[in-house]
Protein backbone atom coordinates (compact mmCIF):
# COMPACT_ATOMS: atom_id res chain seq x y z
CA UNK A 1 0.00 0.00 0.00
CA UNK A 2 1.17 3.47 -0.84
CA UNK A 3 2.03 5.54 2.06
CA UNK A 4 2.55 9.55 1.20
CA UNK A 5 3.25 11.83 3.73
CA UNK A 6 0.51 15.09 3.37
CA UNK A 7 3.18 18.17 3.53
CA UNK A 8 -0.11 20.64 5.02
CA UNK A 9 -1.49 18.61 7.91
CA UNK A 10 1.68 16.02 8.20
CA UNK A 11 -0.89 12.84 8.62
CA UNK A 12 0.76 9.96 6.85
CA UNK A 13 -2.12 9.01 4.87
CA UNK A 14 -2.55 5.79 3.49
CA UNK A 15 -3.29 5.66 -0.30
CA UNK A 16 -7.32 5.01 0.64
CA UNK A 17 -7.62 8.95 1.89
CA UNK A 18 -5.71 10.11 -1.19
CA UNK A 19 -6.98 10.92 -4.48
CA UNK A 20 -4.50 10.55 -7.31
CA UNK A 21 -4.79 13.56 -9.38
CA UNK A 22 -2.29 12.23 -12.49
CA UNK A 23 1.13 13.76 -13.64
CA UNK A 24 2.93 16.48 -12.31
CA UNK A 25 4.26 19.97 -13.87
CA UNK A 26 2.01 20.08 -16.54
CA UNK A 27 2.69 23.17 -18.78
CA UNK A 28 -0.84 24.37 -19.83
CA UNK A 29 -0.81 25.17 -23.54
CA UNK A 30 -4.31 26.92 -24.13
CA UNK A 31 -5.70 29.31 -26.75
CA UNK A 32 -3.17 30.62 -29.56
CA UNK A 33 -1.35 27.77 -29.16
CA UNK A 34 -0.69 24.91 -32.43
CA UNK A 35 -2.23 22.20 -32.63
CA UNK A 36 0.74 19.99 -31.51
CA UNK A 37 1.36 21.77 -28.35
CA UNK A 38 -2.36 21.48 -27.35
CA UNK A 39 -2.46 17.70 -28.31
CA UNK A 40 0.36 16.81 -26.24
CA UNK A 41 -0.56 18.96 -23.50
CA UNK A 42 -4.29 17.12 -23.41
CA UNK A 43 -2.57 13.82 -24.40
CA UNK A 44 0.62 12.91 -24.25
CA UNK A 45 1.68 11.45 -20.60
CA UNK A 46 5.02 9.88 -19.08
CA UNK A 47 4.60 6.38 -18.03
CA UNK A 48 8.09 5.74 -16.58
CA UNK A 49 9.45 2.81 -15.33
CA UNK A 50 11.10 4.25 -12.20
CA UNK A 51 11.28 7.97 -11.04
CA UNK A 52 7.84 9.53 -11.44
CA UNK A 53 6.55 12.35 -10.01
CA UNK A 54 2.51 12.93 -9.62
CA UNK A 55 0.09 15.34 -7.96
CA UNK A 56 -2.35 14.17 -4.99
CA UNK A 57 -5.23 15.07 -3.52
CA UNK A 58 -6.13 14.28 0.21
CA UNK A 59 -9.79 14.21 0.22
CA UNK A 60 -10.69 12.53 2.93
CA UNK A 61 -8.33 14.74 5.21
CA UNK A 62 -7.34 18.54 4.87
CA UNK A 63 -8.37 18.08 0.94
CA UNK A 64 -5.26 19.57 -0.25
CA UNK A 65 -3.51 18.82 -2.99
CA UNK A 66 -0.05 18.53 -3.05
CA UNK A 67 3.15 16.53 -5.26
CA UNK A 68 4.70 13.41 -4.65
CA UNK A 69 7.89 11.65 -6.25
CA UNK A 70 7.89 8.02 -6.16
CA UNK A 71 9.51 5.18 -7.98
CA UNK A 72 7.30 3.30 -10.10
CA UNK A 73 8.69 -0.05 -9.61
CA UNK A 74 9.57 -0.50 -6.03
CA UNK A 75 6.77 1.98 -4.90
CA UNK A 76 9.37 3.52 -2.80
CA UNK A 77 8.61 7.35 -1.74
CA UNK A 78 11.15 9.69 -2.71
CA UNK A 79 9.02 12.51 -1.09
CA UNK A 80 5.79 15.10 -1.20
CA UNK A 81 5.90 18.82 -1.71
CA UNK A 82 3.71 21.68 -1.49
CA UNK A 83 1.33 21.84 -4.98
CA UNK A 84 2.06 25.81 -5.15
CA UNK A 85 5.64 25.45 -7.63
CA UNK A 86 6.30 24.15 -10.74
CA UNK A 87 9.78 22.52 -9.93
CA UNK A 88 10.37 20.17 -7.39
CA UNK A 89 12.22 20.82 -4.23
CA UNK A 90 16.41 20.98 -5.01
CA UNK A 91 16.58 18.69 -1.53
CA UNK A 92 14.14 16.24 -3.28
CA UNK A 93 16.17 16.01 -6.43
CA UNK A 94 19.10 15.59 -4.88
CA UNK A 95 17.93 12.88 -2.73
CA UNK A 96 16.48 11.07 -5.93
CA UNK A 97 19.98 11.27 -8.29
CA UNK A 98 21.38 9.49 -4.84
CA UNK A 99 19.18 6.58 -4.37
CA UNK A 100 18.92 6.32 -8.37
CA UNK A 101 21.76 7.71 -10.85
CA UNK A 102 21.24 8.93 -13.99
CA UNK A 103 17.40 9.15 -13.56
CA UNK A 104 15.12 11.20 -16.06
CA UNK A 105 11.84 12.73 -16.04
CA UNK A 106 10.97 15.05 -19.10
CA UNK A 107 12.60 18.19 -18.04
CA UNK A 108 14.14 16.72 -14.86
CA UNK A 109 16.98 14.90 -14.41
CA UNK A 110 20.27 13.40 -12.28
CA UNK A 111 22.00 16.78 -12.47
CA UNK A 112 25.49 14.94 -12.12
CA UNK A 113 24.68 12.65 -15.45
CA UNK A 114 24.38 14.24 -19.18
CA UNK A 115 21.20 13.69 -20.71
CA UNK A 116 22.34 10.12 -22.15
CA UNK A 117 22.76 8.84 -18.93
CA UNK A 118 26.48 9.09 -19.43
CA UNK A 119 28.44 10.32 -16.77
CA UNK A 120 29.61 13.32 -16.64
CA UNK A 121 33.85 14.22 -16.31
CA UNK A 122 34.96 15.25 -13.43
CA UNK B 1 -40.85 27.95 13.22
CA UNK B 2 -40.54 23.98 12.01
CA UNK B 3 -38.97 21.50 15.14
CA UNK B 4 -35.42 21.07 14.44
CA UNK B 5 -34.36 17.51 14.80
CA UNK B 6 -30.64 15.38 14.71
CA UNK B 7 -30.87 12.86 11.90
CA UNK B 8 -30.47 9.93 14.65
CA UNK B 9 -33.44 11.65 16.84
CA UNK B 10 -31.19 10.72 20.19
CA UNK B 11 -30.33 7.23 18.93
CA UNK B 12 -28.46 4.99 21.40
CA UNK B 13 -26.23 1.53 21.19
CA UNK B 14 -24.60 0.14 23.83
CA UNK B 15 -21.67 -2.65 23.02
CA UNK B 16 -17.83 -2.55 23.30
CA UNK B 17 -18.53 1.18 23.62
CA UNK B 18 -21.54 3.50 23.71
CA UNK B 19 -22.47 4.72 20.64
CA UNK B 20 -24.35 7.36 21.18
CA UNK B 21 -26.45 10.56 19.06
CA UNK B 22 -24.95 14.20 20.37
CA UNK B 23 -28.47 15.76 19.10
CA UNK B 24 -28.28 18.87 17.78
CA UNK B 25 -25.01 21.04 17.83
CA UNK B 26 -23.86 23.81 16.59
CA UNK B 27 -21.20 23.83 13.55
CA UNK B 28 -19.31 27.00 12.06
CA UNK B 29 -16.88 26.64 9.33
CA UNK B 30 -14.63 29.75 9.49
CA UNK B 31 -12.02 29.62 6.53
CA UNK B 32 -9.53 32.25 6.11
CA UNK B 33 -5.80 33.12 7.03
CA UNK B 34 -5.47 31.02 10.41
CA UNK B 35 -1.99 32.84 10.56
CA UNK B 36 -3.49 36.23 10.37
CA UNK B 37 -3.83 38.06 13.69
CA UNK B 38 -7.24 39.57 12.95
CA UNK B 39 -8.65 36.14 12.94
CA UNK B 40 -6.72 34.95 15.74
CA UNK B 41 -8.00 38.08 17.95
CA UNK B 42 -12.25 37.37 16.60
CA UNK B 43 -11.83 34.03 17.14
CA UNK B 44 -10.33 34.67 20.84
CA UNK B 45 -12.94 37.44 21.56
CA UNK B 46 -16.29 35.64 20.55
CA UNK B 47 -15.46 31.42 21.22
CA UNK B 48 -12.57 32.03 23.85
CA UNK B 49 -10.57 30.05 22.46
CA UNK B 50 -7.11 29.79 20.67
CA UNK B 51 -6.25 29.05 17.23
CA UNK B 52 -5.27 25.35 17.65
CA UNK B 53 -2.35 23.59 16.38
CA UNK B 54 -1.94 21.32 13.31
CA UNK B 55 -4.74 18.50 14.00
CA UNK B 56 -5.49 19.36 17.44
CA UNK B 57 -8.67 20.71 18.94
CA UNK B 58 -9.11 23.82 21.70
CA UNK B 59 -11.81 23.85 24.05
CA UNK B 60 -12.72 26.49 26.39
CA UNK B 61 -16.12 26.72 27.94
CA UNK B 62 -18.40 24.59 26.04
CA UNK B 63 -16.97 25.88 22.84
CA UNK B 64 -14.23 23.71 20.45
CA UNK B 65 -12.49 24.86 17.63
CA UNK B 66 -10.60 22.35 15.49
CA UNK B 67 -7.98 22.88 13.40
CA UNK B 68 -9.86 21.19 9.99
CA UNK B 69 -7.14 22.13 6.91
CA UNK B 70 -4.55 25.20 6.97
CA UNK B 71 -7.28 27.59 5.95
CA UNK B 72 -10.09 26.36 7.82
CA UNK B 73 -11.26 25.83 11.28
CA UNK B 74 -14.69 24.23 12.79
CA UNK B 75 -16.28 25.85 15.87
CA UNK B 76 -18.34 23.45 17.62
CA UNK B 77 -20.81 25.32 20.25
CA UNK B 78 -24.04 25.28 21.47
CA UNK B 79 -27.20 24.94 18.38
CA UNK B 80 -28.87 27.74 20.00
CA UNK B 81 -25.59 29.91 19.87
CA UNK B 82 -24.95 29.75 16.20
CA UNK B 83 -26.33 32.50 14.52
CA UNK B 84 -25.46 35.05 17.31
CA UNK B 85 -21.61 33.82 16.88
CA UNK B 86 -22.14 33.81 13.11
CA UNK B 87 -23.02 37.52 13.56
CA UNK B 88 -20.39 38.43 15.92
CA UNK B 89 -17.46 36.33 13.28
CA UNK B 90 -18.41 38.03 10.77
CA UNK B 91 -18.38 41.98 11.95
CA UNK B 92 -15.26 40.91 13.63
CA UNK B 93 -13.98 40.02 10.56
CA UNK B 94 -15.49 42.31 8.24
CA UNK B 95 -12.70 43.58 5.68
CA UNK B 96 -10.97 40.27 6.52
CA UNK B 97 -10.49 37.92 3.49
CA UNK B 98 -12.97 35.20 5.62
CA UNK B 99 -15.78 33.31 5.42
CA UNK B 100 -17.99 32.14 8.21
CA UNK B 101 -21.00 30.10 7.31
CA UNK B 102 -23.23 28.08 9.63
CA UNK B 103 -23.04 24.04 8.73
CA UNK B 104 -25.11 23.10 12.06
CA UNK B 105 -28.04 21.52 9.95
CA UNK B 106 -26.02 19.53 7.18
CA UNK B 107 -23.64 17.88 9.60
CA UNK B 108 -24.47 15.33 12.30
CA UNK B 109 -22.55 14.04 15.59
CA UNK B 110 -22.02 11.60 17.71
CA UNK B 111 -20.13 10.51 20.53
CA UNK B 112 -18.10 6.95 21.31
CA UNK B 113 -17.14 5.96 24.99
CA UNK B 114 -16.73 3.34 27.03
CA UNK B 115 -13.30 0.94 27.44
CA UNK B 116 -13.74 0.50 23.75
CA UNK B 117 -13.78 3.80 21.86
CA UNK B 118 -10.22 3.13 20.27
CA UNK B 119 -11.36 -0.59 19.32
CA UNK B 120 -14.38 0.45 18.00
CA UNK B 121 -12.94 3.73 15.78
CA UNK B 122 -9.96 1.58 14.59
CA UNK B 123 -12.08 -0.72 12.58
CA UNK B 124 -13.71 2.09 10.31
CA UNK B 125 -10.88 4.40 10.25
CA UNK B 126 -7.05 4.23 8.78
CA UNK B 127 -5.65 5.81 11.89
CA UNK B 128 -3.31 4.47 14.71
CA UNK B 129 -5.45 5.16 18.10
CA UNK B 130 -3.06 3.98 20.43
CA UNK B 131 -2.42 5.71 23.69
CA UNK B 132 0.67 7.76 22.72
CA UNK B 133 -0.47 8.24 19.05
CA UNK B 134 -4.02 9.49 19.86
CA UNK B 135 -4.45 11.66 22.50
CA UNK B 136 -7.22 13.84 24.30
CA UNK B 137 -6.90 17.12 22.03
CA UNK B 138 -6.20 15.45 19.28
CA UNK B 139 -8.48 16.21 16.18
CA UNK B 140 -8.49 13.83 12.75
CA UNK B 141 -10.30 14.50 9.32
CA UNK B 142 -10.58 11.17 7.85
CA UNK B 143 -12.93 8.35 6.12
CA UNK B 144 -15.46 6.39 8.38
CA UNK B 145 -15.70 2.96 6.28
CA UNK B 146 -16.48 4.86 2.55
CA UNK B 147 -17.45 8.34 3.94
CA UNK B 148 -16.21 11.11 5.23
CA UNK B 149 -15.65 12.35 8.49
CA UNK B 150 -14.21 13.77 11.45
CA UNK B 151 -12.94 13.13 15.05
CA UNK B 152 -11.34 14.63 18.36
CA UNK B 153 -10.24 12.86 21.86
CA UNK B 154 -12.09 14.53 24.33
CA UNK B 155 -12.12 14.15 28.41
CA UNK B 156 -12.46 10.89 29.19
CA UNK B 157 -11.59 8.89 26.47
CA UNK B 158 -14.93 10.31 24.63
CA UNK B 159 -14.87 10.19 21.28
CA UNK B 160 -16.55 12.80 19.33
CA UNK B 161 -17.69 11.98 16.07
CA UNK B 162 -18.56 14.44 13.12
CA UNK B 163 -19.85 13.31 9.66
CA UNK B 164 -22.28 14.72 6.78
CA UNK B 165 -25.98 14.90 7.89
CA UNK B 166 -26.82 12.99 4.79
CA UNK B 167 -24.68 9.82 5.86
CA UNK B 168 -25.51 9.94 9.66
CA UNK B 169 -27.66 7.04 9.71
CA UNK B 170 -24.78 5.13 7.93
CA UNK B 171 -22.16 6.18 10.61
CA UNK B 172 -24.30 5.20 13.22
CA UNK B 173 -24.81 1.78 11.75
CA UNK B 174 -21.25 1.22 11.10
CA UNK B 175 -20.27 1.99 14.60
CA UNK B 176 -23.10 0.01 15.61
CA UNK B 177 -21.71 -3.44 13.79
CA UNK B 178 -17.93 -2.07 15.11
CA UNK B 179 -19.40 -2.28 18.13
CA UNK B 180 -21.34 -5.33 18.61
CA UNK B 181 -20.02 -7.00 22.21
CA UNK B 182 -19.79 -10.31 19.76
CA UNK B 183 -16.56 -7.98 17.82
CA UNK B 184 -13.82 -7.90 20.63
CA UNK B 185 -10.54 -7.46 18.99
CA UNK B 186 -8.41 -6.90 21.61
CA UNK B 187 -6.08 -4.70 20.07
CA UNK B 188 -5.83 -1.55 22.20
CA UNK B 189 -6.53 -3.07 25.44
Amino acid sequence: MLILECPYCGVKAEETELQAGGEAHLKRFGPGSSDDDFHDYLFMRENPKGVHFERWRHVNGCGKWFHAARCTVTLEVFGTYTAQTSTPPQALLDAISEKRPGWTWREFADASTSHNGEEVAD
Amino acid sequence: MSNAVSVLNGASFDGLAEVKDAGLVGMITLRGDLSSKALAKAVLNVTDCTIPDVRKVAAVNGNTVAWMSPDELLIVTDYQNVDAMVAKLSSALAGEHALVVNVSDARSMLTLSGSGTREVLAKVAPVDFSAEQFQPGDFRRTRLAQVAGAFWLGEAEQMHIICFRSVGQYVFDLLKVAAHSDAVVGVYT
